[in-house]
Parts: C-alpha cells; sequence; structure tokens
C-alpha cells in the first residue's frame, strides 16, 4: 500500500484501531448509500431540497429537529450500551481506556447538547405558535439558521468517531486535562468547535422564542392566559440568553489556549483552570434546568388534558417557574463543593441548591391536586407523565443529599451521582419529551401513534430504567467512582453492575419498539381527522391537523385561559374558527437555501479549526460572509398566500 | 387465585428494585455507610438525618400519588367526585409552598452546622500528623515531612490520631476519596487543599482518585493503612534505615505517565512538595502562597500551612 495513503487511513481514519472503526465505518457507509438510493429510486431530491431543506416553516423545522433528536438518542444509546457492555464484567477487554474513555465523553455530550436540547427545540417550534395563535415565529430566517448551524454543528461532533478520533476528556472538559500538554489530538477541538456552533443557534433561539412569546401573542391573550408550556419555554429562553454566553465564552477561550498558544486556563503564565470550571457550571447547571422546564411545561398541558380539568394553581405553576429559572444561577458551585472553596461559599451554594426543591415540589402537589376530582384517562402522554412523578421525586430527593455540601464529599463523582442525574434528566427531561412526542404527534402528522405497542414500550422502558440505575446509587455509595473503564473483582460491585448492564438493554429494547411503534403507525395509525383528537384546551387544537402553513386562517381573539376548552364547553366554537368574509392574504417567507449554506460554511471552517487547515476555515467564513450580504441586500423575502386560496383550503378541511 | 399471582409477580419485582437499597444498608462493601473515623462518621450522621427528613416528604407524596390516579380513573362507574372547576385552593397552595421551606430550613442548617465542623481538625490530644500528597499520572505519592519518607499508593497512618493530607497534583485535577475515613478533597495543580482524617481502628482502607485524568484512570486506587501510634513510628523508622531515598532524578522518572505498583523510599529531596506547588502555578496564585520569602526555600518543616491560607479546604 502507498505510504501516504496509509499514514492517512491510520491517522485520520484510525483504521489501525480494530473493528469498532471498521465497524462504525461500514455502517455510515451503508446508510449514506441507502438514503441516496432511496432518495433517487423514489425522485425525491426535489421534495427534500424544495420542502425540508430550505423551508423557513416553524412546524417543518420542529419536526427536522424532532428527527435530529431521536437519531441521537440512537447515537447516545448506543454509546451508553458499549459502556454498559464492557461494565458488566469486571476486568473485561471488550474496549479499551481510550475507546471507553471517547464513549463516555461523546454519550454525555451528545445526550445534553445534540439530543436534549434538539428535542426541547423541537416543541418549542411545532407548538408555541399555535399555542400562541401566532403565523410563526418573531424571525423565521433567524430560527432556519439556528437550525441549520444545530445540524452541522451536531454532524461536525458526529464524525470525530472515524475521522481523527473522538474528544476523551469527559463531557465536561476540564482543563489542564484538555490543554495541549496532556490532550494533542483533534478530539477536544471538535468538542470545542461543534459545540460552539449550536451554541450560536441556541442563543439565536432563545431571543426567537422569547420575542416570539412576547410580542407575537394573539389578542386578548394577556399573561394570564399564557399556555403553561408557553410559560415554561419563556423561562427556558430566559435561562438561555444568560447562560449560553457564557459557555462560548469558555469553549471559545479553550480554543485558544490550544490554537493560538494563550494561557487563559493553563496553570502556568497566570492561567487558571478554575475559570474555566467557573464558567463551564455558571452555564452547566443553568442548562439542566433549560431542558427541564420545557419537560415540566409539557406536562402541565398533559396532565390537564387528560384529567379533563384546568391545571390546579395557575399562578403557583407560572412563579414556580420564573423561581426556578432565577434559583439555576446560584447553584452552580455545587458541582466543585470539594475544590477547596470555604465553608462559607459551600454553604450558600449547597442552601440555594436545596431551594431548588421548594418550586419544583409545589409543582409536584399542583399536578397532583389537578388529577384530584379529575378524570384520569391512561393514554401514553398520560402514562409517561404519571411514570416522571415517582421518579422524579426520588430523583430530586437524592439531588438534595448532594446538594448537602458535606455529603457531597462521599457523592461526588461517585455512581450515586451517575444515578441521580440519570434519573433526573431522563425520568424528567426524556419522560418529558416523550409525553410531548406522543401529545401533539397527531397536529404534526395527522395521525396516532399506536396505543399498544406504545404501552409495550413504555413498561419496557421503565422497568429497564430501575433496574438500570438503582444499582447505580448502591455502587456509589460502595465506592465505585464514575469514568473507570474497568474494575476489579474483589470490591462487591460485580452483581450490580450486571444487573444494570442488563437495566440498559432493556431500554435500548424499548427504544427499538417505539422506533416499530412509529413505523407501524405510518401505515395503521388512528387517523386524526378532527384536529382536535385528545379533546384539547389550547388553541393548537382548534387548527387542523396536520396544520397548513398558515397556520391560522384568521388569528382568534383569545378570551380565557383554556380558550378552545371554554369554547368547546360554551358551544361558540365560531369565534375561534375563521369565517370565510374575515379570510385576508398571508404573508409568508420565502423559502431560502441561505441557511442551509451558513451552517455548511460554518461546518466547513469548523472542520478547518479542528485540523488547524486554515485555508478551509477562510473558504468557509468567506461562504458566511456571502450569505449575509446577500441577506442584506434582499428586498422582497416574501410571497403571498391568496386570500381565496386559503378560503379554498379551509372549505376542503370542512371549517368555513 | 389469579390475583396472588400478580400480587406476586408485583412482590418480586418491587424486591428487584429495592433489593439495592436493602443491600446498602447491611452489606460491609458499602464502604460510605460503614465510616471508620470520626470525620466519616460526621458525614454520615448527616446522610442519616437528611434521609430520615426525604423520606417524611417523599413516602406521603407517592402514597398519594398512588391513590390520586387510581380513585380518579376515568373507568365506567367510577363514583369520586367529579369537578372541573375547582383549580384553586389558597389553603391548600400555602400548605405545599410551607413543607418544602421547612424541610429546607432544617436540613439547611444541619448542613451549614456539619459543613463548618469539617473545616476544623477532629478533637484529639495528640499531635497532628502531615501527609502530603500528590496526584500523577497514574499514581499517588505521598509525603511524610516529618517522618522523612515517601511512599507510592499506599500510605500508613497512626490510628485515633488527627491527619492532615495536604493535597496537590502535578498532573491534571483528580480527587483524594477514602470513603469509610473522609470523603474526598480535589488534588489542583498549583493548590494545596487540606483533607482532615482520622482512623479510630487499625486497618486497610480503600482510596482512590474520584476525577478522570485519563487513560490510566482506572488504576488509580491506593490504600490507608491505618495502625497503632508504636508501629506506625516503627514502620516510618525501618523505612529510613532500609528503603532507598527518593531523588529529583527518581521523581521525574515516577512523574512519567505510567502505571506503578507500591514503592516505599527512605527519604525525598526537602521542600519537595512546596516545590511541585511552586511550579505548577502557586507562584501565580496570589495570597496562596507566602511570598515574602522565596517561596519554596521555607520548605521541610512539617507546615505547608502557609500555602493553605488562600483556600480554606477542609
Amino acid at each position: 500500500m502507498n505510504p501516504a495513503l496509509r499514514q492517512f487511513a491510520d491517522h485520520f481514519l484510525m483504521w489501525n484501531e480494530g473493528p469498532l472503526i471498521w465497524i462504525s465505518d461500514a455502517l455510515i457507509a451503508l446508510t449514506v448509500v441507502g438514503i441516496v438510493v432511496t432518495l433517487t429510486y423514489t425522485k425525491r431530491w426535489g421534495w427534500l431540497w424544495r420542502e425540508w431543506l430550505t423551508t423557513t416553516d416553524h412546524k417543518r423545522i420542529g419536526i427536522m429537529y424532532l428527527v435530529c433528536a431521536l437519531l441521537m438518542l440512537f447515537r447516545g444509546g448506543v454509546d451508553a450500551l458499549l459502556m454498559r457492555t464492557q461494565l458488566a464484567f469486571p476486568g473485561e477487554h471488550f474496549l479499551d481506556a481510550e475507546h471507553y474513555d471517547q464513549i463516555f465523553t461523546t454519550h454525555g455530550t451528545i445526550m445534553i447538547l445534540f439530543m436534549a436540547m434538539p428535542f426541547i427545540f423541537a416543541l418549542f417550534n411545532i407548538v408555541v405558535p399555535l399555542q400562541i395563535g401566532a403565523r410563526d415565529v418573531a424571525f423565521p430566517y433567524l430560527n432556519a439558521i439556528s437550525f441549520w448551524l444545530f445540524f452541522f454543528g451536531a454532524l461536525l461532533f458526529n464524525i470525530s468517531f472515524v475521522f481523527g478520533g473522538s474528544p476523551d476528556a469527559g463531557w465536561v472538559s476540564y482543563p489542564p486535562l484538555t490543554e495541549l500538554g496532556f490532550d494533542p489530538g483533534p478530539g477536544e477541538n471538535y468538542y470545542l468547535v461543534a459545540i460552539n456552533l449550536s451554541g450560536i443557534g441556541t442563543i439565536a433561539t432563545g431571543i426567537n422564542f422569547l420575542v416570539t412569546i412576547l410580542r407575537m401573542r394573539a389578542p386578548g391573550m394577556t399573561w394570564n392566559r399564557v399556555p403553561l408550556f408557553t410559560w415554561s419555554v419563556l423561562a427556558a429562553c430566559i435561562v438561555i440568553l444568560a447562560a449560553f454566553p457564557a459557555l462560548t465564552v469558555a469553549l471559545a477561550l479553550l480554543l485558544l489556549d490550544r490554537l493560538a498558544g494563550t494561557h487563559f486556563f493553563t496553570i502556568l503564565h497566570g492561567g487558571n483552570p478554575m475559570m474555566f470550571i467557573n464558567l463551564f457550571w455558571v452555564w452547566g447547571h443553568p442548562e439542566v434546568y433549560i431542558v427541564i422546564l420545557p419537560a415540566f411545561g409539557v406536562y402541565s398541558e398533559v396532565v390537564a388534558t387528560f384529567s379533563r380539568k384546568p391545571i390546579f394553581g395557575y399562578k403557583s405553576m407560572v412563579a414556580s417557574l420564573l423561581l426556578i429559572s432565577v434559583i439555576s444561577y446560584l447553584v452552580w458551585a455545587h458541582h466543585f463543593f470539594t475544590m477547596g472553596a470555604g465553608a462559607d461559599v459551600n454553604t450558600f451554594f449547597a442552601i440555594a441548591s436545596m431551594c431548588v426543591g421548594i418550586p419544583t415540589g409545589v409543582k409536584i402537589f399542583n399536578w397532583l391536586f389537578t388529577m384530584y376530582r379529575g378524570r384520569i384517562l391512561l393514554t401514553l402522554p398520560m402514562l409517561w407523565t404519571l411514570a416522571f412523578i415517582p421518579n422524579f421525586v426520588t430523583g430530586g430527593a437524592t439531588g438534595i443529599l448532594l446538594a448537602a455540601a458535606p455529603e457531597d464529599y462521599q457523592y461526588h463523582n461517585s455512581y450515586f451521582l451517575i444515578a441521580h442525574f440519570h434519573q433526573t434528566l431522563i425520568g424528567g427531561v426524556v419522560y418529558g419529551m416523550l409525553a410531548g412526542m406522543y401529545y401533539w404527534w397527531p397536529k404534526m402528522f395527522g395521525f396516532k401513534l399506536d396505543e399498544k405497542i406504545g404501552k409495550v414500550a413504555f413498561w419496557l422502558w421503565n422497568v429497564g430504567f430501575y433496574v438500570c440505575f438503582m444499582p447505580q446509587y448502591a455502587l456509589g455509595l460502595m465506592g465505585m467512582q464514575r469514568r473507570m473503564y474497568t474494575y476489579p473483582a474483589n470490591m462487591g460491585w460485580n452483581t450490580l453492575n450486571l444487573v444494570s448492564t442488563i437495566g440498559a438493554y432493556l431500554m435500548g429494547l424499548a427504544f427499538l419498539v417505539i422506533v416499530w411503534q412509529v413505523l407501524y403507525s405510518i401505515r395503521h395509525g388512528e387517523r386524526d381527522v378532527t384536529g382536535d383528537p385528545w379533546d384539547g384546551r389550547t388553541l393548537e387544537w382548534s387548527l387542523p391537523s396536520p396544520v397548513p402553513e398558515y397556520n391560522f386562517a384568521v388569528i382568534p381573539t383569545v378570551t380565557a385561559r383554556d380558550m378552545w376548552w371554554a369554547a368547546k364547553h360554551e358551544g361558540q366554537m365560531e369565534h375561534v374558527r375563521p369565517r370565510a368574509e374575515e379570510i385576508r392574504d398571508v404573508h409568508v417567507p420565502k423559502h431560502t437555501a441561505r441557511p442551509f449554506l451558513i451552517g455548511l460554511s460554518f461546518f466547513v471552517a469548523g472542520f478547518g479549526l479542528v485540523f488547524q487547515w486554515y485555508v478551509l476555515t477562510v473558504v468557509g467564513l468567506v461562504g458566511v460572509l456571502c450569505c449575509l450580504l446577500i441577506r442584506a441586500l434582499e428586498e422582497d423575502d416574501e410571497v403571498v398566500i391568496a386570500a381565496d386560496t386559503i378560503r379554498h383550503h379551509e372549505a376542503t378541511l370542512g371549517r368555513v | 387465585m389469579d390475583s396472588v399471582r400478580q400480587r406476586g409477580r408485583w412482590w418480586r419485582f418491587g424486591l428487584l428494585v429495592f433489593a439495592p437499597f436493602a443491600l446498602a444498608g447491611c452489606g460491609q462493601d458499602v464502604l460510605v455507610l460503614h465510616p471508620a473515623g470520626p470525620v466519616a462518621k460526621e458525614i454520615d450522621r448527616l446522610i442519616v438525618l437528611s434521609v430520615i427528613l426525604l423520606l417524611v416528604v417523599i413516602v406521603p407524596v407517592l402514597a398519594l400519588t398512588a391513590y390520586i390516579v387510581w380513585r380518579y380513573r376515568d373507568k365506567p362507574g367510577n363514583r369520586a367526585p367529579y369537578a372541573p372547576h375547582w383549580t384553586d385552593s389558597r389553603l391548600l397552595e400555602w400548605v405545599w409552598w410551607a413543607i418544602p421551606v421547612v424541610i429546607v430550613g432544617i436540613l439547611g442548617a444541619y448542613t451549614a452546622k456539619t459543613t463548618f465542623a469539617l473545616t476544623r481538625p477532629p478533637e484529639s490530644n495528640s499531635d497532628v500528623v502531615t501527609v502530603d500528597v500528590v496526584s500523577l499520572d497514574w499514581k499517588w505519592l505521598f509525603l511524610y515531612p516529618d517522618e522523612h519518607v515517601a511512599t507510592v499508593n499506599y500510605c500508613v497512618i497512626p490510628t485515633g490520631v488527627p491527619v492532615q493530607f495536604v493535597l496537590t497534583s502535578d498532573a491534571p485535577i483528580n480527587s483524594f476519596w477514602v470513603p469509610q475515613l473522609a470523603g474526598q478533597e480535589y488534588t489542583m495543580p498549583g493548590m494545596a487543599l487540606r483533607l482532615w482524617v482520622q482512623a479510630d481502628e487499625p486497618g486497610n482502607y480503600y482510596g482512590h482518585g474520584a476525577n478522570f485524568t485519563g487513560k490510566g484512570f482506572a488504576d488509580m486506587a491506593f490504600t490507608v493503612e491505618a495502625q497503632p501510634e508504636q508501629a506506625f513510628a516503627s514502620w516510618a523508622l525501618m523505612l529510613r534505615q532500609s528503603a532507598p531515598p527518593l531523588t529529583q532524578a527518581g521523581y521525574q522518572q515516577l512523574k512519567a505517565p505510567g502505571v506503578v505498583g507500591r514503592i516505599s523510599y527512605g527519604g525525598f529531596p526537602k521542600g519537595l512538595f512546596d516545590q511541585v506547588v511552586w511550579e505548577d502555578g502557586g507562584q501565580y496564585m496570589p495570597g496562596m502562597w507566602n511570598m515574602t520569602s522565596s517561596g519554596h526555600s521555607q520548605a521541610s518543616s512539617g507546615s505547608n500551612l502557609a500555602s493553605l491560607s488562600g483556600g480554606e479546604g477542609r
């Protein structure tokens, strides 16, 4: 073999590292070929480009976020199963230390930033404009840019595994372990560049939805009538705006340390790694509230709908959302109680962290009393919500244990901590996102997901969850640290680890059942012909499923909190539905390729930064600049949907 | 018949889920819940108190959840009241804002008390023993400034005597964790943090690095051997007389990334610990170091306390 080629294959493609890489390469090649062949065979290239890649429609962008989130859940889940397989027995050699380190790093980063974030953004996009009676978000063009920055950020992060090597210093990426002296490879650069790309998109999304909710509510929708999911998005956006810039700065400075030889976080020359750790968690702790708050919003909608009762204590629910978003800034140092801060500092952050439990506890009680004297329907969204309550209550309780600073001297960095945050992030966030997905699925696609298959997945997942994570609490108390790629046989950890691995596989099986459920339901799922399959309460259920491009033919006037429910029960649905004579022309943004191209250009620029091939960086940035210039000079970026077209469409739906 | 079988299944499922907790209570392997010294015992007391406090809330909430879901499920013939307009109750809201406030108040007070208590040395009439600890890639170096001996991946301490571990790192940030004796504290390059430890009974206590440091991290186990004072003194004496000393060159060799077993040294370069802290960034830490004398020359007395003035550690 040609030596240059050989060197390329070993150095960049890592073909000398064995079957794990070969299998990944083969799978990626197969997938790409499969997609290309399918698209060509079904002549769908034009459809893909026109309907999806160039769209600025919030509903389609939401669906693309959802698809990405599910794909990333798969990737992160495979990482998890590889780790659990390695840990099933003591002293195993299924993975070596380096691969294990890469896999736990990508697992954490992907699950938080490339699975949980797009999942909440999917629901932001699909639901918020419909719930507040708007035609789109405030800045549809920016919204598309946000998505493509996220998409190409995620792509950049994912190719690291088969091109150059994944990051391997943990998802928290503490220096000095991540400085050049200890970590010279490109993996860490991938981490820094990819997260910052999608992070910029996230900040833009935060601005977009904040403005949308502040400015674009339908007439009559006072703050007292805003649906709780929308409130939760508002709270999450406030946290995004205040927290994400800290991450952007921290990662950018660390990248400068690595690429330009600065010393922000190196130990010598006056830098200080503690600065990074503080900045990281100034973002990192609010981040978990960014993902949990929208989940709380979903639970509020689901509980009210399927108890057939308005939410109990609406004002307390809003107050607790906002209180959580404020307290979330005052707790970051609880991630490093053991870093030598004084007892006074630790006490402050310990008590502040416990205080998060107060508004959260109030929410639990209010959900319970929404069900109290209601009529509870055990649909799939409701099942996931009901499973969330005990899961999150116990997970939150172990969080209070961790918040007690002296106790944290024992739990910190152990499997006790691992069990805790998986319980809150899976039992809280993932359950919420799945509940939201099941709940709004008919609104997105016009059919329900099959209940029977969904229940199989639900039980598999829940049993799997407890079997997987309860043993990890015990392992932590038995002294097992996180991030060990293997462990000795004489510590008494063997059985519990094996049990935990079995639980993880049950959850993996549940995921496959959900995939089967989706595929099955595309064919056989119950069609939603009314647009209101759950007897819903809020405005999105007054629209047909799937929702037409212009959303509301006529923007409704809101006179009550659960507007659609109130209209149905007072027999005044015509106040919410459009009247033919009131329908006017609607302006919607033109389809545009530029958001996609901006994302692609940033991808090229970022790829150049990872390998310090600066020509690519310049090319990419020039591409970005061109797109920005063309946008700045753009005169006419809207198309009109004629009133007649809308009238005709509404008539075919039987609505006017 | 059917319902009996059903119940049997649930019982088995419950057993599976809660077995780890049951196990956690009794097994000797559960190090955190088997403290062997006053520091770890103090933490353990707080653990027990907070678990009880939380159970007071959790158990009723879980019971209430189960009851509400069962009672108000939508089923033909369910005669439970249905009140679709009952959405507010000032009294109830006061109750559940108050419950968590009270719990957090009590737990917060105890947490504050324990946090401050743990910064003080365990009460004792004996003199304090100092052990300087350097975490390296991927091994632990223990230096005894008063006994003039050094060890790798194990250390010996006297029982019944407060021991202050003074921690730093000459590698990425690690964490020094001895579950049965004291919990953990980070080892930070350029800084010296203190962890108080005391063992009541002789024995070998498991310790491990807790903060990830790369490839060899899983091999960073060490043992803390607690021996009666007499035995500790004779152990140190024996090491001084029979083991070869650690040299500067030897230290540089030891520092190179890699995994080693146990090593004992009958001596080490004067002021090695202070030198490591100074060179790894202590020189840039205002308030971290006694800057007036030329930094690392104050050296080999037992006291690294100058370096502890900035961070209180524990």
